[in-house]
C-alpha cells in the first residue's frame, strides 16, 4: 500500500446531510472517537518530520541514519567510516543501506531504537548532538513500512567476541510498539558497528537539495569522517577524511533554569528522585548553588523542604517566576564542540576554488539558558560567479540544512548584515550579490529548529545577534582583502600609466630641444627610474586556480551535475515530441 | 629668436636639466580663477595674484605633463613655420600622439590655456586661434586691413553694410582705424543691434555700434580696447538687466576674467561705462520683467561674495542687492513695451544725458 492511497482512505470526506438535520447524540459522537494511531498521526504530520515528498523522503532517511551514526562514533571516540548505498528498485522504490563502524547497540535496545517512535536518549539530555528528538530513524522505518510494506533490516555488533544481532523490524502502528519479524545472531567480520537497510518510496534527483549534496556538505563539516557513497546510478563517491583528529567530545550539561518552560518543569518534577524542592533545583539544573536555590524558593514563596511531588501547577508557575527574578550564572560552555575556524576553512576550500577564504569561531553565548557557539566562513572571488546572490551553506550541530533557507535565522542574519561596507553589493535586507559563499554553523546543546524536520533555525534575537557578529568579523576580513586588491589594481594602473606616458615626455623634449635619439632614450630611462624607484615590490593578486591545493573539482561537482543532464533529457524529449 | 619661442625652449631645457640631475621636473602656472585676481581701479583690470599651481611629475600627473610638453612642441612648430592652428585643429593634431591624445576638445583647450598662462602670453602668440566670431560692427568707422594675397591695404567702411555688418576678425592686432564718431556702443544682443541699425541710430548719434553676442570674445574685447585707445573714444555698454549682463558680459569686457587673468592686461576695456539696463531703470521705465532664476540668484551671491570688481565698486554691490530684492530681471528688448523705436528715440538719448544713471 502506498502512502498516498493510505491517506486517501483515511480522509474520506464526511459531508453533512443538508436535507435533514438531526441532533447528534453524545454516544453517537463517541462512536467516532477513538485512539488516533501513531500511523495516522505520522500521516497527518509527515511534513513536520521531513517526508512531505518522495525526493525529500530519501534525503530525510539518509540524514537521520547518518546523523545517528556520526553521533554514535563521536560519543565512542571512533573515527567514523560510513558507507551509504542507495539502490533503485524500480517503480519509485529505493533501498537505502547505511553502515557505520560505531560502537554498536546492545541487543534489547535495537527494536526500541528503530521501531518505536519518540524513543531515544537525546531528548532528555542537554548535549550537543546531531539528532535531538529521537523521532528520526524510527520515522523512516515507519515511512518505509507504509510505502513498501517491507520490514527494516538491522544488524549491530558491539565488539570483538560478541555476536552480531540481526533483526527484521516493523512498527505496530496502533500501539507504537516494535513488531519483531525476525531476530537471530549472525556472523559479521566487522569488529563493531551497525547497519540498517530500509526500502521506501522515493524519487532520486541531483541538485542543491539532493542526498549527494547533503553528503558532500556533511563531509565538509565533518572533516574527521570518511564517507563512501554509492548513488542509485551506481556511481561510487568517496569522501576521505581530512583530519585524524577526533573532535573534542562535548560534555552533557543539565538544563539551565532560564531555559526551562512550565511543561518541562512539571515533567522534571514528576521524574526526579530528589527528596525536596531545594535539592531538586540543585541537582537537576546547572549553575544552581545552595544560595541560588534559597533565593529562587524565597521569591517563589515555596518552603525548601517541600516534596517535589507536592508541587502543584500553580506552584510550578511561581517557581518559574522565582527563577526569572533571580540572577543566575550563565551555563558552562564546555558542552559545545565547535569545528574550529581552521577546519571550517579547509572544508570550504574543498568545495569552492576561490581566491580568498576567511573564517571565525565566536566565543560561546547563551539564549534561553542554552549555550551556543556560532562559526562563520566566507569564500570570495576566483571561480565563483560574479553575478547573482551569494551562496549560503547552513549547518546546525554539524548537520547541513538544505531546505527552508528563506525561513532560517541564518538567512535573516545574513540579510541584516550590511555587506556593502565589506565590498559586496546588496539591496535592502536581501542576501548580498557577488562572487561569494557564506557558511554559518551553529553548535548548541539545543538548536532551536522551527520544526521537527530540522530545516530552519528559529529567530532568537541572541542567535541572530551572534550570527551577525560572526558575519561582521568575516566581512571585515573580506573588506580588507577587497580594498587591498583594489589598491594593487590602482597601483598597477599607475605603473602602466608611467610606462605609457613617459616616452611622450621624452619625445616632446626631443622635439623642442632637438636632442639625439640616444639622449631621448636616456631621458626615458631616467624618468622611469625617477617615478618607479619609490613604488616598491607589488604583491601579485591575480587569481591562481592552482593555488588552492585543497580544492577538488570532482568533489565540488557532486550534486551539481544533474542539472545539465535534466536539461539534456528535457531537450531530447522535446526533440522527440 | 621670437620671445615666446625662447620661453618654450627655456622651459623645456629646465625640465631636461632637472631630469638629468635626477630631480623630478615641475611645471608651474598661475592659478586661473577669481580667487587669484586682485582689482585696482588705477590699473583698471583684474591682475593675477601670486598663487601658482605646480605640477610635479608623478604617476598621477604624467599624462597631463606629457600633453603639456607636446602642446609646447606643437606651438614651437607653429611659430617656427609661421603657421596657425585653430583650437579645434590643435585637438585633431593630438590624435597623432598615440596614448597622449586628447579625448575631448575641452581637454586640449585646458592644456592650451595652461601653456598660455605658464608663459603669460596670448594664445595667438603661441600660434593658436579661436574659431569664434569676434562680433559685428556698424557705424562711423573705417577699418584698415590687408589683402592676404597682395598685402595691399584694404579700407573697410562700416557705414556701407546696409542692414548687414562688418565682422571682427579673430586677430585684430594689425588693424588700423579711422573714425569721427563720438563714442562706441557695445550691445549684448544681436537683436538689439539690428534694431538700432534699422533706425540708423549710429548716424543720428554719431557712433560705432558693436554687437557682442553674449560674453565678448577675446578678439571683440581686444578690438574695442584698441579702437577706443587709438581713437580716444568713450565706450558704453548696453546689456540686459540681469546678473549675466552685469557680471559675465560687462565685467569681463571692462576688467577681464579670472580664467584668462594672465592676459587681461591686453583684453580689458577699463574705460567702459554701463548704460543699461540697471535695476533702477526697471523701476523708472516700468519695464516688463521675469522672475530671477536660481542661477541668477547664485550669480548675484557669488558676485557679492567673491568678485573683486563688485567688492571694489560699492555702486555695483548696491545694484546687485537691489535686483536681489526686486527678485526680477529685464531684457533689453523689454523697452519695446513703449514702442519699437523707444530705445533709439528716448531711452539711449536720455541715458546719455544723465551720467548719474550709469554704473561704473
Amino acid at each position: 500500500m502506498s502512502l498516498d492511497s493510505f491517506s486517501e482512505s483515511k480522509e474520506e470526506p464526511s459531508l453533512p446531510d443538508t436535507t435533514e438535520r438531526k441532533p447528534v447524540k453524545a454516544h453517537e459522537l463517541a462512536k467516532k472517537q477513538r485512539d488516533i494511531s501513531i500511523a495516522e498521526f505520522f500521516e497527518k504530520n509527515r511534513h513536520l518530520l521531513g517526508f512531505d515528498n518522495k525526493r525529500k523522503a530519501l534525503l530525510t532517511t539518509v540524514k537521520e541514519a547518518v546523523d545517528n551514526s556520526l553521533d554514535a562514533c563521536d560519543e565512542a571516540s571512533i573515527l567514523p567510516d560510513l558507507e551509504i548505498v542507495m539502490t533503485d528498485m524500480g517503480n519509485d522504490r529505493f533501498r537505502i543501506s547505511i553502515e557505520d563502524n560505531g560502537p554498536g547497540i546492545v541487543k534489547n535496545q535495537i527494536p526500541k531504537i528503530f521501531a518505536k517512535l519518540l524513543y531515544g536518549s537525546k531528548f532528555h539530555s542537554l548535549k550537543q548532538n546531531r539528532g535531538q528528538q529521537g523521532i528520526g530513524i524510527s520515522a523512516s522505518v515507519m515511512y518505509g513500512q507504509l510505502t513498501t510494506g517491507r520490514a527494516a533490516l538491522i544488524k549491530s555488533k558491539i565488539g570483538v567476541g560478541h555476536p552480531a544481532h540481526y533483526y527484521e523490524l516493523k512498527i505496530d502502528t496502533q500501539k507504537n510498539k516494535p513488531e519483531i519479524v525476525r531476530d537471530e545472531e549472525r556472523e559479521w567480520s566487522k569488529d563493531h558497528g551497525t547497519k540498517i537497510e530500509i526500502d521506501l518510496e522515493g524519487s532520486y534527483l541531483k541538485g542543491s537539495q539532493s542526498v549527494d549534496e547533503y553528503l558532500k556538505q556533511t563531509a565538509i563539516i565533518n572533516p574527521h569522517a570518511t564517507i563512501i557513497y554509492v548513488n542509485p546510478k551506481g556511481e561510487q563517491i568517496i569522501f576521505p577524511r581530512a583530519t585524524e583528529e577526533i573532535p573534542i567530545q562535548p560534555n552533557e550539561i543539565k538544563p539551565h533554569p532560564y531555559g526551562v518552560e512550565l511543561g518541562i518543569m512539571i515533567k522534571m518534577l514528576s521524574w526526579t528522585v530528589s527528596k525536596n524542592i531545594k535539592q531538586f533545583l540543585q541537582t537537576e539544573f546547572s549553575r544552581v548553588s545552595s544560595k541560588t536555590a534559597d533565593e529562587i524558593l524565597e521569591k517563589a514563596f515555596i518552603p525548601p523542604k517541600t516534596k517535589p511531588a507536592k508541587i502543584s501547577r500553580d506552584m510550578a508557575e511561581k517557581l518559574i517566576e522565582g527563577i526569572r527574578n533571580t540572577k543566575i550564572m550563565m551555563p558552562p560552555s564546555n558542552c559545545i564542540s565547535p569545528i574550529g575556524a581552521e577546519l571550517l576553512e579547509k572544508g570550504l576550500k574543498k568545495e569552492v576554488n576561490a581566491e580568498f577564504y576567511t573564517s571565525v569561531t565566536r566565543p560561546p553565548a547563551v539564549y534561553r539558558g542554552n549555550p551556543f557557539i556560532i562559526e562563520a566562513a566566507l569564500a570570495y572571488g576566483g571561480t565563483l560567479k560574479a553575478e547573482g546572490s551569494a551562496q549560503i551553506l547552513r549547518f546546525a550541530n554539524k548537520v547541513p540544512l538544505l531546505y527552508q533557507q528563506g525561513a532560517c535565522a541564518v538567512t535573516e542574519s545574513i540579510g541584516k548584515t550590511s555587506w556593502r561596507s565589506y565590498g559586496l553589493q546588496q539591496s535592502g535586507n536581501n542576501i548580498p550579490q557577488g562572487p561569494c559563499v557564506i557558511l554559518v554553523h551553529i553548535a548548541s546543546v539545543w538548536v532551536p529548529f522551527t520544526s521537527e524536520a530540522k530545516e530552519a533555525m528559529a529567530h532568537y534575537p541572541e542567535i541572530v545577534k551572534e550570527i551577525k557578529l560572526a558575519l561582521q568579523e568575516v566581512g571585515r576580513n573580506l573588506q580588507k582583502y577587497v580594498s587591498k586588491k583594489r589598491r594593487v589594481k590602482d597601483e598597477l594602473k599607475k605603473r602602466s600609466y608611467i610606462e605609457k606616458y613617459i616616452p611622450h615626455v621624452s619625445e616632446a623634449l626631443k622635439e623642442i630641444l632637438q636632442i639625439s635619439d640616444i639622449e631621448e632614450q636616456s631621458i626615458t630611462e631616467l624618468l622611469e627610474e625617477l617615478l618607479e624607484k619609490n613604488r616598491g615590490e607589488l604583491e601579485n593578486m591575480e587569481f591562481d586556480e592552482k593555488k588552492n591545493v585543497e580544492y577538488n573539482e570532482e568533489f565540488a561537482n557532486i550534486g551539481k551535475e544533474e542539472k545539465k543532464e535534466e536539461e539534456d533529457e528535457r531537450s531530447t524529449k522535446e526533440d522527440s515530441e | 629668436m621670437n620671445e615666446v619661442l625662447k620661453k618654450i625652449v627655456n622651459e623645456a631645457k629646465d625640465i631636461f636639466d632637472n631630469i638629468k640631475r635626477k630631480n623630478k621636473p615641475v611645471l608651474k602656472s598661475p592659478i586661473r580663477s577669481l580667487s587669484n585676481v586682485r582689482y585696482d581701479s588705477s590699473d583698471g583690470f583684474f591682475e593675477l595674484n601670486g598663487s601658482m599651481k605646480s605640477r610635479t611629475l608623478s604617476a598621477n600627473t604624467v599624462k597631463t605633463f606629457a600633453q603639456t610638453l607636446k602642446m609646447m612642441a606643437l606651438s614651437k612648430e607653429l611659430i617656427e613655420t609661421e603657421d596657425i592652428a585653430t583650437k579645434r585643429e590643435a585637438y585633431y593634431v593630438s590624435k597623432n600622439w598615440a596614448e597622449a591624445r586628447f579625448k575631448e576638445q575641452a581637454e586640449s583647450d585646458t592644456v592650451m590655456d595652461d601653456v598660455e598662462a605658464m608663459f603669460q602670453v596670448n594664445r595667438e602668440q603661441l600660434g593658436f586661434t579661436p574659431e569664434e566670431k569676434g562680433g559685428d560692427i556698424a557705424g562711423k568707422l573705417i577699418v584698415i586691413d590687408k589683402n592676404p594675397d597682395t598685402g595691399k591695404e584694404i579700407r573697410i567702411d562700416c557705414t556701407k553694410f546696409g542692414s548687414g555688418a562688418y565682422s571682427i576678425p579673430s586677430s585684430v592686432e594689425e588693424l588700423k582705424f579711422e573714425t569721427n564718431a563720438q563714442f562706441i556702443l557695445a550691445i549684448e544682443t544681436a537683436g538689439m543691434f539690428q534694431r538700432l541699425v534699422k533706425h540708423n541710430y549710429w548716424k543720428k548719434s554719431d557712433c560705432i555700434l558693436i554687437s557682442m553676442g553674449g560674453v565678448p570674445t577675446r578678439a571683440c574685447r581686444r578690438f574695442i580696447r584698441r579702437l577706443s585707445d587709438d581713437m580716444n573714444l568713450p565706450v558704453y555698454v548696453f546689456t540686459d538687466g540681469d546678473p549675466y549682463g552685469f557680471l559675465n558680459i560687462y565685467r569681463t569686457l571692462k576688467v577681464g576674467s579670472g580664467n584668462a587673468a594672465h592676459i587681461n592686461k591686453y583684453f580689458c576695456v577699463p574705460k567702459a561705462k554701463f548704460i543699461g539696463i540697471t535695476p533702477q531703470d526697471i523701476i523708472d521705465y516700468k519695464l516688463p520683467t521675469h522672475p530671477l532664476k536660481d542661477v541668477d540668484i547664485k550669480r548675484i551671491k557669488d558676485g557679492i561674495k567673491n568678485d573683486p570688481f563688485v567688492k571694489h565698486h560699492k555702486k555695483w554691490e548696491r545694484a546687485l542687492r537691489q535686483l536681489m530684492q526686486m527678485k526680477v530681471r529685464a531684457e533689453q528688448q523689454a523697452l519695446a513695451k513703449h514702442g519699437l523705436n523707444f530705445v533709439a528715440s528716448n531711452y539711449l538719448p536720455d541715458k546719455m544725458k544723465k551720467p548719474n544713471t550709469w554704473l561704473d
